[in-house]
């Protein structure tokens, strides 16, 4: 390319491939795009969720975007727990403080962060919650302690609507 | 194609031929030279074509039937059972049938790693051969998902959760497959659309597949190149036909006994309990055949790198030509790897044991030492035991050992020599 002048016909040449890539990636877009969540499971993204009968130490699992949430009403005793946890001793360091709003109440994703099972309530070395595909051990903050898990329990986006009633999402 | 002689009798046979020559690619079929010292380990071959079309054919009416939709495709199966006209007949055969083309494939793929069918120059067959697998693998994940029980949802869950491990644009691909935020009805008919269209694409790598193979031609239990057509090989019809046949009748009756005798062995009882996304199953296992690479999954344990080491055990395989650095082919004439080949073998029956085991004491330790095991053979092992072996000497045919091997020749020389 240094010296030589491009020639007329290799420039046509390159000119028409770039812009047949461009057509065929116009094209297929569309056919990959499809696959994406579409409009109809994009607006099912908030549920209000009643609280009040939900007793202190029991845990309620509401259906939201097609994936389990645990509210859990913790005990003076497991909040206590989760917060004395030494920062250092977590594999994804969060404080307790950022992930409940109210210390009270517990609201997560229940999916295990490893490859998507639904841990069970009050089991493992940690008294939180333990995934019982790939052995993921969670503390009582939903922090993952032991196991192939890489990842805290997701917090998802919620509000108090009143003291009744959370919205999630 | 070498059968340019080949001319149809009748007239009308000769006027299609030129127009179209299937009449030659049947002679060729027909007449194809093969080592006529081929054993029953052979015989798999046929019997994964029979496989294929066996799935294919019960697929197809299984469609005219069954409902991809989250709400009813439970029940549709259901429905397949209990009042379809031999609805259950054509169902067990479809799902027993999953179970038995592996059975074959995997007897298949120990065959090529014991005989060295692999080696050049049948690198490309091998490696076609290995995309038929990934792609068998993924048409029997796909399926199991279609009845919409707890192991199919949760199945599922797992293994498209495997691409989250990817770094930053995991999550997304994830929901891109899910077609949403879990598996749900998006995630359903997408996996029935593609669990449909795979087998097609199977059907068209068996015909590369098959079509690389008559190039060269047949290995053989010697591992010695034969020349063809010549005293070493007969023609495959009927005498390779026959033997096929016989072997798939064999395999038949074992296919026929599970389909009749014992339907759901090989299956789990909690994909009799439609989907719930609210509860896991206490204990998943994915099916028996994919067992060995779900226990390298879980022997390592960060996320990112057990995706990375299952992928890999399987991918290791299509770069296997280029290990194993032994010219000799087959394992009789290679005392060492012979042995290590039977390690290899017990080492991934021990991986599929431990990985429908709970991954915890004693059985994770054994499931990270067959990992690492199962590595090392291939990466460390084969390219050495090139270079360090002593090779029995290989025979000048395949012919010779039967004759009386290397004794009987040597004494007939030597008769020749004194006269």
């Amino acid at each position: 390319m240094s010296e030589k002048k491009p020639e007329r016909r290799e420039f046509l040449f390159t000119a028409s491939y770039a812009v047949g890539a461009v057509g065929v990636g116009a094209v297929v877009w569309p056919l990959i795009d499809q696959m994406n969540p579409d409009a109809s499971v994009k607006a099912l993204a908030s549920t209000e969720v009643d609280i009040s009968a939900v007793q202190s130490g029991k845990t309620i699992t509401v259906l939201w975007r097609g994936k389990p949430v645990f509210i859990k009403r913790r005990t003076l005793e497991e909040i206590a727990e989760a917060r004395a946890v030494k920062m250092e001793d977590l594999k994804d360091p969060q404080k307790d403080e950022d992930r409940a709003k109210d210390p009270e109440w517990l609201v997560m994703v229940g999916v295990c962060t490893h490859l998507g099972c639904v841990p069970l309530n009050d089991k493992g070395d940690y008294n939180g919650w333990f995934c019982p595909c790939h052995g993921s051990h969670y503390d009582t903050s939903g922090r993952i302690r032991k196991g192939p898990a890489p990842l805290n329990m997701e917090v998802p986006k919620y509000e108090f609507v009143n003291s009744n009633t959370i919205k999630i999402g | 194609m070498s059968d340019h002689k080949y001319v149809p009798a009748s007239k009308f046979g000769k006027w299609f031929n030129d127009r179209l020559p299937l009449l030659s690619l049947a002679s060729h079929l027909s007449d194809y030279p093969t080592p006529k010292n081929l054993n029953y380990w052979w015989t798999f071959g046929g019997i994964l074509t029979f496989c294929l079309i066996t799935q294919i054919v019960t697929g197809l009416t299984l469609a005219m039937h069954y409902i991809a939709h989250a709400d009813l495709a439970f029940e549709s199966v259901e429905h397949i059972m209990r009042d379809v006209n031999y609805g259950w007949l054509i169902r067990y055969i479809h799902a027993n049938g999953a179970s038995m083309f592996f059975l074959a494939v995997y007897i298949h793929i120990f065959r090529s790693l014991f005989y060295g069918s692999y080696k050049s120059p049948r690198e490309i067959i091998w490696i076609i051969g290995i995309i038929i697998y990934l792609l068998m693998m993924a048409a029997a994940f796909m399926g199991y998902v279609l009845p919409w029980g707890q192991m199919s949802f949760w199945g599922a869950t797992v293994i498209t959760n495997l691409f989250s491990a990817i770094p930053l644009v995991g999550e997304g691909i994830v929901n891109w497959l899910w077609g949403g935020y879990s598996v749900d009805n998006p995630t359903l008919t997408r996996f029935f659309t593609l669990h449909y269209l795979i087998p097609f694409l199977i059907l068209g790598l068996v015909v590369l597949h098959i079509w690389a193979l008559h190039i060269p031609g047949n290995n053989n239990p010697v591992g010695i190149d034969v020349k063809k057509p010549s005293k070493d090989t007969v023609p495959f019809h009927p005498y390779i036909v026959i033997k096929d046949a016989f072997a798939l009748l064999m395999f038949t009756i074992v296919f026929a006994f599970f389909v009749f005798y014992s339907p759901n062995i090989l299956g789990h009882a909690d994909n009799y309990i439609e989907a719930n996304p609210m509860v896991t199953p206490a204990h998943i296992v994915p099916e028996w055949y994919l067992l060995p690479f779900y226990a390298i999954l879980r022997s390592v344990p960060d996320k990112l790198m057990g995706v990375v080491a299952m992928l890999s055990a399987i991918l290791i395989l299509a770069a296997l030509p280029w290990l194993d650095t032994s010219k000799i082919r087959s394992a009789v004439f290679r005392p060492l790897y012979k042995q290590f080949y039977w390690i290899l073998l017990v080492d991934v029956l021990v991986l599929g044991y431990v990985g429908a085991m709970p991954a915890e004491g004693l059985y994770l330790l054994i499931a990270r030492v067959a990992t690492a095991y199962y590595f090392i053979h291939f990466l460390i092992i084969l390219p050495l035991l090139g270079f360090k072996e002593k090779t029995i000497p290989l025979p000048l045919s395949i012919t010779e050992p039967v004759l009386g091997g290397f004794p009987m020749a040597s004494a007939v020389k030597k008769k020749e020599s004194l006269n």
